[in-house]
C-alpha cells in the first residue's frame, strides 16, 4: 500500500470510530490485547463478573472506558483530545480459576491520567462511576502497580518504621499493645487507670477504639488529660518510652486539627485516625503529623464493607498500598489467628505490602504485580483483635517482629488484672523473640517456650491456664486464587 | 525498680552463654555490634557511651563478649551496660537489636516533676534520681 493509500484507509477508520451513535468499547480503543504497558502506566487488575450473555472482553473494555474516558456513546470532542493517551487500555483477560463466569482484567492506565499525591483523584478515576455499571453483576479491584514514578509523588508514612523504633527506643521484638476496653461507657478518669495499668505492666502502647471521639459519657480532652497523666507516670515507674494512641477523628478537620494540636501540647507521642474519615483527611493528617513530629496510627474502620468479599469491592490489599501511599504509620492488617477475617497467605501479602521496599509478584499471597516502594518509609502492622499470649510463637512465626500486637481482651481480661495481663504478654513475647535468636523452631517448640518462662512469670501462668483452649478456626473468605505448584525435583 | 529497656528486660537477668547465643544471632545476620555504658538511663537518653566502636569486623560472638568483661571491670555494678546492633542493610540503617546486660546494684529509678499550667494542662518532666543528686561518674 503506498503511503497515500495507508493515510486514507487511517482517516477512513478515524472517521468510522468517531461517527455518532453507540459502539461497543472494545472497538473504541480500550481493548488492546497488542498494549505493552509502560513503566510509567498504572495497571489495574479487576475481578469482571459480567452478567449472563456479556462478552467477557467487552466487559472488561467498558471497564477499561468507564473509569477513564468514555461514555456510553462516542462523543466527538474526543478528536480536540490526545485520546489514544487517556485511554485506558484493557490488555490482558484471564478465567478466574475455578470460578466459572468470572474474569481478571489488566487495565493500564496513562500516568497523566492522575493527580500528583493525591488518592481521592487515583480513586476516583479507578473506582468512581465504575462499580455500578449495569453489564456487570459485580466488580471487584484486586491489585494495583503503582510506578515508581507516582509513588514518588506521595510523602508517605510520616514516621515509619525506622523512625518510630528510633522514637521509642524499642528494637528486636514486635511491640506491645492493648485497646482500651470497654470501649464505650468508661468516664475520663477511669479510662487513663487502664491505660496506667497496662502501660506500667509492659505494654508499649494503649489504644483508643475506633467509635471513641467524643461521646457523653468521656469528652476527647478529658480522655486526653488523663490518659497522658497515665503515659507519663508509667514511663517514669519503667524507665521506658510509653504511648497511647490518642484518636483525633472527629466530625470535621477543624476538630481534627484542634484535637491534635491538643495531644501534642500535652507530649502524646502518637495519635489515631479512623479509616472512615476519608482519603483527603488522612492525606492531610499524615502532613500535619509530619509536620509535628508525630505517629500516625490508622484504624481501619469499616473497610470490612468493601473488602471481604472476593466477587465485589476493593481488595485490602490494594487499601494497603493506598495507605502507605497516603502517609500512615500504623495500620491493621489482620492477625491470621484471632478473631478476624484474616486468610495467612492473602495476609502475609498485606504485610510484605507495608514493610518491604520491593515486593515481588506473588500469587499465592495474592500479589498480583511487582511493587516497587523506592524507598518510601516502611508502614507498621497492627495485628489486633481476639489474640492472647498462648498464641506468641504462632503470631511471632506469621508476622515477624516489625509489628504491634494487640491483646485487648488478653491484657484487660487477666483474673489477676491489668498489669499483670501486661506483664504476661510482654513475658511471653520477650521469651519467644528470645528463643527465636538463639536458634529454636518456635512454631514447633512454642507452647513448650511459653510453658518455661511461665515458671519465673506466674501472671503468664495464669494467662496460659486461662485462653488456652481459645480459637477462632473459620474458613476465610477472601482467600488466594492461586496455590502454589509442588513440581517435582529434577 | 527494674528499668525495661531493650528487648529482654522482663527475663531473669542474662547469662554469659545467653548473652554469647544473641549476639552470634547479630553477627550471623551481618550486624555490627557495640557495646554501651551510661550512669543515666533516661528514657530519651539517647546516647550511652559507647565502648569503643561497632564491631565491624568482629565474626566471633566470643570477641564481643572479651569486650563486655573489659567494660565489665571498670563500669559493672555501678553503670547500665547495653549491647547495640546495626544494619545497614538500604531502608533500616538503624539499630536492630538492643538489650541491657548489665544493671547498676540499685536502680533507684525516676521522678515525675508535674508543673500545673493553664487549665488543667499539666507539663510532665522525668527526672532520674540519679542524675538528680551527683555529677555524671558519681552516681551510683
Amino acid at each position: 500500500m503506498t503511503t497515500t493509500a495507508l493515510e486514507t484507509k487511517t482517516a477512513e477508520k478515524k472517521r468510522d470510530r468517531y461517527s455518532a451513535g453507540v459502539m461497543e468499547y472494545r472497538k473504541m480503543g480500550y481493548w488492546q490485547p497488542d498494549y505493552e504497558p509502560k513503566d510509567t502506566d498504572v495497571i489495574a487488575l479487576f475481578r469482571v463478573t459480567p452478567q449472563d450473555g456479556v462478552d467477557p472482553i467487552e466487559a472488561s473494555a467498558a471497564v477499561a472506558g468507564e473509569s477513564s474516558t468514555a461514555t456510553w456513546t462516542v462523543v466527538w470532542t474526543d478528536r480536540l483530545t490526545a485520546c489514544d493517551k487517556y485511554r485506558a487500555k484493557c490488555y490482558r483477560v484471564d478465567p478466574v480459576p475455578n470460578t466459572p463466569g468470572s474474569w481478571f482484567a489488566y487495565i493500564a492506565y496513562d500516568l497523566d491520567l492522575f493527580e500528583n499525591g493525591s488518592i481521592a483523584n487515583l480513586s476516583a478515576s479507578i473506582i468512581g462511576n465504575v462499580f455500578g455499571f449495569k453489564p456487570l453483576k459485580a466488580l471487584r479491584l484486586e491489585d494495583m502497580r503503582l510506578p515508581v514514578a507516582y509513588v514518588k509523588t506521595f510523602d508517605g508514612p510520616a514516621t515509619g518504621i525506622v523512625v518510630e523504633r528510633e522514637r521509642l527506643d524499642k528494637f528486636g521484638r514486635p511491640l506491645l499493645g492493648a485497646t482500651v476496653k470497654p470501649k464505650l461507657g468508661l468516664s475520663g478518669r477511669n479510662y487513663g487507670r487502664v491505660v496506667y495499668e497496662a502501660l506500667k505492666g509492659g505494654l508499649d502502647f494503649t489504644k483508643d477504639d475506633e467509635n471513641i471521639n467524643s461521646q457523653p459519657f468521656m469528652h476527647w480532652r478529658e480522655r486526653f488529660l488523663y490518659c497522658m497523666e497515665a503515659v507519663n507516670k508509667a514511663q517514669a515507674a519503667t524507665g521506658e518510652v510509653k504511648g497511647t494512641y490518642l484518636n483525633v477523628t472527629a466530625g470535621t478537620m477543624e476538630d481534627m486539627y484542634e484535637r491534635a494540636e491538643f495531644a501534642k501540647q500535652l507530649g502524646s507521642n502518637i495519635i489515631m485516625i479512623d479509616l472512615v474519615i476519608g482519603y483527603t483527611a488522612i492525606q492531610s493528617m499524615s502532613k500535619w503529623a509530619r509536620r509535628n513530629d508525630m505517629i500516625l496510627h490508622l484504624h481501619r474502620a469499616g473497610h470490612s464493607t468493601y473488602t471481604r468479599q472476593k466477587s465485589h469491592g476493593v481488595s485490602f490489599r490494594v487499601i494497603t498500598k493506598w495507605m502507605r501511599l497516603a502517609g500512615v504509620d500504623h495500620i491493621h492488617a489482620g492477625t491470621v489467628v484471632g478473631k478476624l477475617e484474616g486468610d495467612p497467605y492473602t495476609t502475609k501479602g498485606y504485610y510484605d505490602l507495608c514493610r518491604e521496599d520491593f515486593v515481588p509478584q506473588n500469587l499465592a499471597h495474592g500479589i498480583f504485580f511487582d511493587q516497587p516502594w523506592a524507598s518510601t518509609r516502611k508502614l507498621m502492622p497492627v495485628a489486633s483483635g481476639g489474640i492472647h499470649a498462648g498464641q506468641m510463637h504462632q503470631l511471632i512465626d506469621l508476622l515477624g517482629e516489625d509489628v504491634v500486637l494487640q491483646f485487648g481482651g488478653g491484657t484487660i481480661g487477666h483474673p489477676m488484672g491489668i498489669q499483670a495481663g501486661a506483664q504476661a504478654n510482654r513475658v511471653a513475647l520477650e521469651a519467644m523473640i528470645f528463643a527465636r535468636n538463639e536458634g529454636r523452631d518456635i512454631l514447633s517448640e512454642g507452647p513448650e517456650i511459653l510453658k518455661a518462662a511461665a515458671r519465673h512469670c506466674m501472671p503468664l501462668k495464669q494467662a496460659l491456664d486461662t485462653w488456652k483452649d481459645v480459637t477462632f478456626n473459620y474458613t476465610s473468605t477472601d482467600t488466594p486464587d492461586f496455590v502454589p505448584q509442588v513440581t517435582a525435583a529434577e | 525498680m527494674r528499668i525495661t529497656q531493650g528487648a529482654f528486660s522482663f527475663l531473669p537477668d542474662l547469662t554469659d552463654e545467653q548473652i554469647a547465643k544473641q549476639i552470634q544471632y547479630c553477627i550471623d545476620k551481618g550486624w555490627a555490634v557495640n557495646i554501651e555504658f551510661t550512669d543515666d538511663p533516661h528514657p530519651r537518653n539517647t546516647y550511652w557511651e559507647m565502648w569503643g566502636m561497632p564491631m565491624f569486623d568482629v565474626k566471633d560472638a566470643a570477641g564481643v563478649l572479651f569486650e563486655l568483661n573489659e567494660c565489665r571491670k571498670t563500669y559493672g555494678g555501678r553503670n547500665y551496660i547495653r549491647v547495640t546492633a546495626f544494619d545497614s542493610t538500604h531502608t533500616w540503617e538503624s539499630v536492630r537489636l538492643s538489650f541491657i546486660t548489665d544493671r547498676p546494684a540499685e536502680e533507684p529509678g525516676f521522678a515525675l516533676d508535674r508543673q500545673e499550667v493553664d487549665g488543667r494542662n499539666v507539663r510532665y518532666t522525668t527526672r532520674s534520681y540519679a542524675a538528680m543528686s551527683r555529677p555524671e561518674g558519681a552516681r551510683y
